[in-house]
């Protein structure tokens, strides 16, 4: 691997060996919180495939309603009595902290808070099939509105997981095997240097005792 | 205060109204990327815009992009001709891009 770029010396050796230590340490904490964060995501992914199939459903019998009702009133009839809502939603937004993931909460309030009340026409005028229609879709608002909040806590969610993932890969397959790679690098380079060194200074020696004895093995 | 917004044809989004929703009917490809332009760049007036399946279908990238933003959350729901299964692929989507691999 990438040996040519360290230079042997004992510093970078102990440098190395720090940062090993740090993204081994590093490595093991993103690992569980990557974890975590799917137990989380997997939870939300089953709340969302709930809330999903419950809103389609719901959604598809108002609009049969809705349309039936179009069918019986004319257009313009349709079109006035719906022009005026009678309540007013207005969403608040705050956020959880999910694992550091900042997911909104929505809450909604509505003006004019009358379950019985939610129809913005008199009755004389209208055919029963709006008032069912829209007596289906005020139903299946509450459950809309958790849709938007799970789903899109999911796709954050699912992003920092991505993300996490991949630096916990990285860790393990690129970080982690180089700095090992290296320092095992340097180490026999280390133990090479003495090794020469030594085996120098015997020849020196051997060399001083023949000079100084004329000492033979 | 926030508001919720709702982008689809107009039989679609008529009875949204009468809930207090903020609708906004549309047409076609082109109207409906204007109108949600104009929606996303007041950014933080809308926090929820449910958009109708076969619109989506054409606003893929911009969708695609508020993705990783906490604000707007872009919901789709089925129009007056049932669900594409669209919003159920999106999941999907999402499932894949956490795991890594389709599951």
């Amino acid at each position: 691997m990438a040996t040519a770029a360290v230079t042997p010396t004992r510093m970078v050796l102990n440098q190395l060996k720090g940062r090993l230590k740090t993204a081994t340490r590093g490595h093991k904490l993103l690992k569980d919180k990557r974890d975590e964060l799917m137990r989380q995501f997997m939870d939300i992914v089953r709340r969302n495939r709930e809330l999903r199939s419950r809103v389609e459903q719901g959604l598809t019998e108002a609009f049969a309603a809705m349309t039936v009702a179009g069918a019986i009133m004319s257009p313009e009839m349709l079109g006035q009595a719906l022009l005026y809502p009678r309540q007013k939603v207005q969403l608040g937004l705050s956020y959880e902290n999910i694992m550091s993931v900042d997911v909104p909460v929505f809450d909604f309030k509505t003006e004019e808070v009358d379950a019985g009340d939610i129809y913005p026409y008199g009755f004389a005028q209208t055919s029963g099939e709006l008032d069912d229609a829209l007596a289906k879709l005020f139903q299946v608002f509450s459950d809309m509105l958790e849709l938007a909040q799970v789903e899109k806590s999911m796709q954050l969610l699912a992003q920092e997981i991505e993300k996490t993932r991949r630096r916990v890969n990285a860790l393990e397959y690129v970080m982690i095997p180089e700095m090992q790679e290296n320092i095992k690098y340097i180490t026999m380079k280390l133990e090479e240097n003495d090794l020469s060194t030594k085996v120098r200074l015997m020849k020196v020696k051997d060399m001083v005792l023949e000079q100084a004895h004329d000492f033979h093995y | 205060m926030l508001k919720i917004a709702v982008l689809g044809s107009r039989e679609t989004v008529m009875g949204f109204k009468a809930l207090g929703l903020e609708v906004f009917p549309v047409e076609g490809a082109d109207e409906a990327r204007a109108e949600f332009k104009k929606l996303t760049h007041s950014r933080d007036e809308y926090a929820i815009i449910y958009i109708e399946e076969d619109l989506s279908l054409e606003l893929r990238h911009e969708i695609d992009k508020l993705k990783d933003l906490p604000t707007p959350a872009v919901i789709l729901i089925p129009g007056p001709g049932g669900s594409l299964g669209l919003g159920q692929s999106a999941l999907n989507a999402a499932v894949e891009r956490a795991v890594g691999s389709a599951i």
